[in-house]
């Protein structure tokens, strides 16, 4: 199909492949072992949660992508029109960046036990986010009264159904980052919040690497 | 790094004792609770299925009888027939049913490592059944499109239930795969997080390596039938062109100017291919314990085993296209899927010969559970088989849409995933219950369902070859199909209602031992996997009494020489004379 799609897949079996090399060869037959050496990965459960969450949706983001390449292409169908992309984008990036940012700084506070500071971080990230998910909404209303808006061309169907597929999937962020808040208010369990922070911070420049990909995408095309 | 097991840490303690009979029967977080609450969904559906397939063979064998059975009742029976079994009964039993009662038990786990979210993917799995039903009471009735749902056709006025049909259809299996995704993290996640002391990968039964893997193909490959639902239920609701293309219907051209049915099929069968072995791999790894223990010996070739169980799920995301060979395609394309497609043939080929060299000199018991795990072999091997022909693009395309495809699938995604999940229940039910089943019945329900779903399917073929097309309402008069084809179909329906019928054999078995059956003891088959070592039969919540289990060895020593029972338990610590043997082994 398509090479960077062939590329990627290339690189996760290597990857896949040398994990599997290490553990798979043992001959479970023959060991005489002590338990004591062996046994799951020393990781929080929820953090390998996290990462086959991240599997599952790159599959899902990289389809979507792969569909969008296809629908494109002028051998599948020629009803494609190229349409100019809202300049909010832009601005949009840049909110997303700080937020980012910002979920960053929350993580080094909580790392470095400094409340105030994760405080005002979280609080900081959360409403940037926020912002650039009404930015997007601006985006769509701006492509809607446009004269680009016809729902037929499929440069269209896609720019809106990226976007709403990338912001649903901060809006299920933010309800992670409303508890993780909650938790860091009241600071009662110390160990739990400090995962959900990471993990919340993990996320959100997961997001936005996916939201640069996506952006790229729409606007080299 | 001292270990301590997941379970067992302070800050992840999630086991909520239940404390009311709500909590611990209905909103329960217990992972044997939720395994049979998606049993029970799934089997009820699966009977429902059954039904539906049941009319369809009484309108083909007698195709002017049954004035209530309209052509469009009949595409509607067949889509619903085929999605029902595939996604609603097979994906949900062999994972949220077997793999959310065994992964723990056969981990050392105490419970799923996310048991709140394990609960909800039941409870969203039921929503997506509750949709998917109410699909049959819309206007117009359920989606007639093909369980395949190809466009244009789907959603444009011609097909049954394309106003609200296909919109239920859609629907539900997008809440049906949010379900999976819930429950998919959560048995990914205990697998490779929650194994007790001494449980290595590679010391894990057979039966979770299945399951695990299947899982992750689910993981990656359900995201491309969420991909095109959402894109489909968009160009139907607000009319946006991802796959409808430039379009004459009723007379009256349509707004799209080129959307790509095409598109649609590559992500349709891109989850569709895998879709065939995330049901297979976890019956190949129930299948293989199976064998292992009513043969008292350990499975030949464990680690190509497992290696064959990896290889597999990794070349089943290479040979999508092989389901769209009439499509059309670029001729190397059609090269390459139909090498790909033969390839994956080895690993599978070399599991079928790993569980005849493991029956080989086995000390083989007849157990019901063993007949089932024999008739899988046959019908597996047989469905295979039969599958190598349609890989090959010059062979497909004849036969493609035929009787030969409804014979092969079914013979290698119907029968054989159905007749491991027989065994299964037969072989894990003295656990589940504590009750052992009736044997007679058992006997009777395997031999009556093999040979009665051979009857079926074995004719099938050979249709197939006559020309006779799937997918008919009726094959009304036609020169190329003779008229003892009609006579073939007449048997092949009686057959079917048999198998159908036999049926209520399994069902009165189960529901009279559950109360009146045998008491079981904790490991009636002798098995060595840690889910017969529990404390408690059938276990209690948190499984294990107040330790956990310590494993010091793989789940296949069965008949080792030199000791006194034919099957050591993984948690048997290796005592002096046993690690001679070790030795011994060590030195061939
Ligand atoms: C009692 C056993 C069963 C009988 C008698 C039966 C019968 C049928 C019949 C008559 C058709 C329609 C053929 C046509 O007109 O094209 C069909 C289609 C199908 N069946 Fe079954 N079936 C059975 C079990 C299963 C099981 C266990 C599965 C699980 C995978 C399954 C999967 C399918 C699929 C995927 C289709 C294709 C639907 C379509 O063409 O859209 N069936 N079956
Ligand atoms: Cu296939």
């Amino acid at each position: 199909m398509h090479m960077s799609t062939l590329l990627i897949a290339l690189l996760t079996a290597v990857i896949i492949g040398v994990f599997l090399v290490r553990h798979l060869t043992a001959k479970p037959w023959l060991t005489v072992s002590q338990p004591d050496d062996i046994g799951p990965l020393q990781i929080p459960a929820l953090k390998v949660g996290l990462w086959a969450f991240f599997a599952c949706i790159t599959s899902l983001f990289a389809l979507f992508i792969t569909a969008y390449l296809m629908r494109m292409d002028p051998n599948h169908a020629s009803d494609w029109y190229t349409i100019s992309k809202p300049g909010i984008l832009w601005l949009n990036t840049g909110v997303l960046v700080i937020s980012s940012l910002a979920m960053q700084w929350a993580r080094n506070a909580e790392k470095s036990e400094n409340i105030g500071g994760l405080k005002t971080a979280l609080a900081v990230g959360g409403l940037f986010a926020l912002a650039f998910l009404g930015g997007q909404l601006i985006a769509w209303q701006q492509l809607k009264n446009s004269s680009y808006f016809d729902i037929a061309n499929p440069a269209v169907g896609f720019f809106y159904l990226l976007t709403a597929v990338h912001g649903l999937h901060l809006i299920g962020g933010m309800y992670v980052w409303g508890k993780t808040c909650f938790r860091t208010w009241r600071r009662t369990t110390i160990e739990k919040g400090r995962l959900s922070i990471e993990l919340c911070t993990v996320y959100w420049h997961y997001l936005l690497l996916v939201w640069f990909i996506l952006f790229g995408l729409l606007l080299s095309t | 790094m001292a270990y301590v097991a997941i379970a067992d840490r302070d800050h992840e303690h999630h086991l909520h004792d239940p404390q009311t009979f709500i909590t611990k029967y209905i909103w329960s977080q217990d992972h044997k609770v939720i395994a049979i609450q998606y049993g029970i969904t799934a089997i009820s559906v699966g009977v429902l299925a059954m039904i539906l397939s049941a009319m369809m063979r009484l309108q083909l064998a007698f195709p002017d009888v049954f004035s209530f059975i309209t052509p469009n009742n009949y595409y509607q029976f067949v889509t619903m027939h085929g999605m029902i079994m595939v996604i609603y009964l097979l994906t949900a039993l062999f994972l949220g049913g077997f793999g959310n009662f065994l992964i723990p038990l056969m981990c050392g786990a105490r419970d799923m490592v996310f048991p709140y979210v394990n609960m909800l993917s039941f409870w969203v799995y039921l929503l997506s059944v509750i949709i998917l039903m109410a699909s049959f009471f819309v206007p117009g009735g359920p989606t007639g499109a093909g369980w395949t749902l190809y466009p244009p056709q789907s959603i444009l006025p011609g097909t049954p239930g394309t106003d609200w049909g296909i919109l239920f259809m859609l629907i539900s299996l997008a809440v049906f795969i949010v379900a999976f995704t819930m429950g998919g993290l959560n048995y990914v996640t205990t697998v490779l997080q929650a194994r007790c002391r001494g449980m290595t990968l590679m010391r894990m039964p057979l039966s979770v390596w299945g399951i695990f893997v299947a899982t992750i193909l689910g993981l990656l490959a359900f995201p491309a039938l969420l991909v095109s639902a959402v894109m489909m239920i968009l160009d139907k609701t607000i009319g946006t062109s991802f796959f409808i293309p430039a379009v004459l219907s009723m007379g009256e051209s349509l707004d799209h100017l080129g959307g790509s049915p095409i598109l649609f099929q590559h992500l349709f069968w891109f989850f569709g291919h895998p879709e065939v072995y995330i049901v297979a791999l976890p019956a190949f790894g129930i299948i293989s314990d199976l064998i292992s223990t009513h043969a008292r010996k350990n499975i030949f070739g464990y680690r190509m085993m497992v290696w064959a169980i990896v290889a597999i799920g990794a070349l089943s995301f290479v040979v999508w296209a092989h389901h769209m060979y009439v499509s059309g395609m670029n001729p190397y394309f059609g090269f390459f899927f139909a090498t790909t497609t033969l390839i994956i043939a080895i690993p599978t080929a070399i599991k079928v010969y790993n569980w005849v060299l493991t029956l080989w000199q086995g000390n083989i018991r007849f157990t019901v559970p063993m007949m089932f795990a024999i008739g899988f072999i046959f019908t597996f091997t047989h469905g295979g088989l039969t599958g190598l022909f349609l890989g090959n693009v010059t062979v497909d395309l004849p036969l493609s849409d035929t009787y030969f495809v409804v014979g092969h699938f079914h013979m290698v995604m119907g029968v054989s995933p159905v007749l491991a999940v027989f065994g299964a229940i037969y072989h894990w039910f003295p656990k589940i219950s504590g009750r052992m089943f009736n044997e007679t019945l058992g006997k009777w329900h395997f031999w009556l369902t093999f040979l009665g779903t051979y009857s079926i399917y074995l004719p099938m073929h050979y249709l197939g070859i006559l020309g006779v097309p799937r997918r008919y309402y009726a094959n009304g008069i036609t020169d190329f199909i003779p008229e003892s084809a009609q006579t073939m179909n007449v048997g092949i329906t009686i057959a079917a209602l048999l198998v159908a019928v036999v049926q209520i054999i399994f069902f009165v078995n189960i529901i009279w031992s559950l109360r009146n059956g045998k008491k079981a003891d904790s490991n009636p088959w002798g098995a060595t996997t840690l889910e017969w070592q529990t404390p408690d039969t059938p276990p209690k919540h948190g499984n294990w009494g107040p330790e956990l289990p310590v494993v010091y060895r793989w789940a296949y020593d069965y008949s080792v020489p030199g000791q006194s029972l034919d099957f050591i338990p993984q948690t048997e610590p290796h005592h002096g004379h046993d690690s001679v043997d070790d030795e011994d082994k060590d030195k061939k």
